[in-house]
């Protein structure tokens, strides 16, 4: 598609003007974009980097800026495995390890769910070897959920069945907790 | 060697199998994200931090195999000359960044080049799979099954609550980018392609060219890839991704019967004369080469041109990228001569389809 503006270069921009309830479309190139003014930021490599550390910072300024910055006045987050702090990895957008997220869990849920639609959590795969007891809870958890659904529905014989699986994973649960707590 | 094999041949021999929707989808891929738990990431981590971690991929698993992906070729980035790396880019070998990584960055790649294993890209490990065509279930079973295979030597930083952990908030949770690389030439002949990226997007999918940064396509390639990786599992993840390319395919499919039941001469003028500009230029811009690639291969699909292959197709649009240009010149060249350099290049390849 052609910039509706200049008519020689590709539109690369896309922008929805909404006035007085009247909604407009506006198919432009960079260039026009900057010169009509439809944009009022830098776009010099406004790269998606630049966009995400721009929302983080966002995040501090809003709602608790005040608190934030009190908080940050006593101590500044920093991670003791890499020495990472807070506001380093706003401006970088990226943890420096894996204690990081450990490190900065108390300001985290708000970036995520910005990055992931509202999402926190993982639903995800579990590591084969490491994850073998997340497995065995995960299956146990599922067992559970299905065993109560099966007493609301009076289906004794069936629930019995259920129940006598998740005796087995919990003995071998157990059993590798213990493990690894003889290991510590 | 194999590292000169990955050179020469512009296509990789993945791609020469037939697959399921080939005339649309061209290649289905899935990357994983992984870290070591004990060690700091690429990002922050000094040059003696990182070398351990090239040293113990080169130790552990240069020259294994795992099924299929029999003997992997280890290559550390440092030994490759620019073109070399550009032309490793070029057929998604390695990424742009890793290309740009100075010290102890490596990749591990597998001899039908299906399979890349990135190391000390952004993350410590970028497990990248290729399928051809719409493959994307196959693919993500492959991905997890090399995934464990890695898994067995190597403690990954994971948690329960957040997933697989990745130097950047975007890829935390799964870890995975899922993606196709799509051909719409006929929906965006009919400008619909234009409004249906806003859609896309809503379904927290991206749209992107495959040719430079922006948004820009060009050749009609468009790449399709999940955005959220925390909160939705990967099948979850891959079953969206889908649906949403299952919907593209079929509107691309009747938006090429549209053009042919209302204009099928100009259809064919358009396609033909394309076809003309690369058998008989001879100075060819890579904007230019990529349009008309498109214009042929969407003739190629509809059988309206019947003397090249979709393979020759795909071969040409590796072939014509600068780095592949100067590999095959060995020397360094100026736009100019890279111009010349390629049109010669098509009319030679096209010309042994005839």
């Amino acid at each position: 598609m052609e910039c509706q503006e200049c008519h020689q270069r590709p539109a690369t921009l896309h922008f929805t003007q909404v006035v007085n309830g009247q909604k407009n479309e506006i198919y432009v190139c960079e260039v026009c974009a900057k010169e009509k003014g439809y944009m009022s930021y830098p776009t010099d490599g406004y790269s998606l980097h630049d966009l995400l550390t721009g929302l983080f910072n966002l995040d501090s300024a809003g709602v608790s800026s005040s608190h934030q910055k009190a908080f940050q006045d006593v101590q500044e987050l920093e991670c003791p495995t890499c020495n990472m702090t807070f506001s380093e990895f706003k401006r970088i957008g990226k943890f420096g390890c894996a204690d990081c997220y450990e490190t900065f869990a108390a300001e985290l849920d708000p970036i995520f769910r910005r990055v992931h639609s509202g999402n926190t959590v993982h639903q995800g795969k579990i590591p084969k070897r490491q994850g073998s007891n997340l497995h065995v809870k995960k299956q146990l958890e599922q067992y559970k959920a299905q065993l109560q659904s099966l007493i609301e529905q009076e289906a004794f014989e069936k629930a019995a069945e259920v129940r006598d699986k998740i005796k087995e994973l919990q003995k071998i649960a157990d059993s590798t907790d213990k493990e690894a707590g003889d290991d510590a | 060697m194999t590292l000169q094999r990955f050179m020469d041949d512009a296509i990789s021999p993945w791609m020469r199998e037939d697959a399921q929707d080939s005339d649309i989808v061209i290649s289905s891929r899935i990357r994983l994200a992984r870290n070591f738990a004990d060690a700091v990431f690429p990002v922050i981590a000094d040059s003696s931090e990182l070398e351990k971690i090239r040293e113990f991929f080169q130790k552990e698993y240069a020259h294994q195999s795992f099924e299929t992906y029999d003997d992997f070729e280890f290559v550390s980035i440092r030994d490759l000359t620019a073109v070399e790396k550009l032309v490793l880019v070029e057929k998604h070998l390695i990424s742009p960044l890793l290309a740009r990584k100075p010290e102890s960055a490596a990749a591990l790649i597998s001899q039908n080049e299906q399979v890349s294993i990135m190391v000390n890209e952004e993350d410590h490990i970028r497990i990248q799979l290729y399928y051809p065509g719409f493959q994307l279930t196959k693919a993500l079973e492959k991905a997890f099954a090399l995934d464990d295979w890695l898994e067995e030597k190597i403690n990954y930083a994971y948690d329960e609550k957040r997933g697989y952990l990745t130097a950047c908030p975007t890829n935390v949770g799964t870890g995975m980018r899922a993606s196709v690389m799509m051909h719409l030439p006929a929906l965006a002949m009919t400008k619909q392609m234009n409004q249906m990226i806003p859609a896309i997007n809503q379904l927290g999918l991206v749209v992107r060219g495959i040719y430079g940064e922006g948004s820009e396509s060009i050749g009609n390639l468009f790449q399709i890839s999940n955005q959220i990786t925390l909160g939705k599992s990967e099948g979850d993840i891959v079953a969206d991704l889908q649906g949403v390319v299952k919907q593209l395919i079929e509107h691309e499919r009747n938006a090429r019967k549209y053009i042919l039941k209302q204009s099928r001469e100009n259809l064919e003028d358009r396609i033909f004369r394309s076809y003309g500009i690369l058998k008989y230029s001879r100075i060819m811009e890579s904007k230019e080469a990529a349009r008309c690639l498109s214009n042929v291969r969407l003739g190629v699909d509809l059988n309206i041109i019947d003397t090249v292959s979709r393979n020759a197709m795909n071969e040409l649009t590796v072939l014509i990228q600068p780095g592949f240009l100067q590999h095959y010149a060995k020397n360094t060249l100026s736009p100019k001569e890279r111009d010349i350099l390629r049109a010669s290049l098509i009319r030679k390849r096209l010309g042994e389809e005839d």
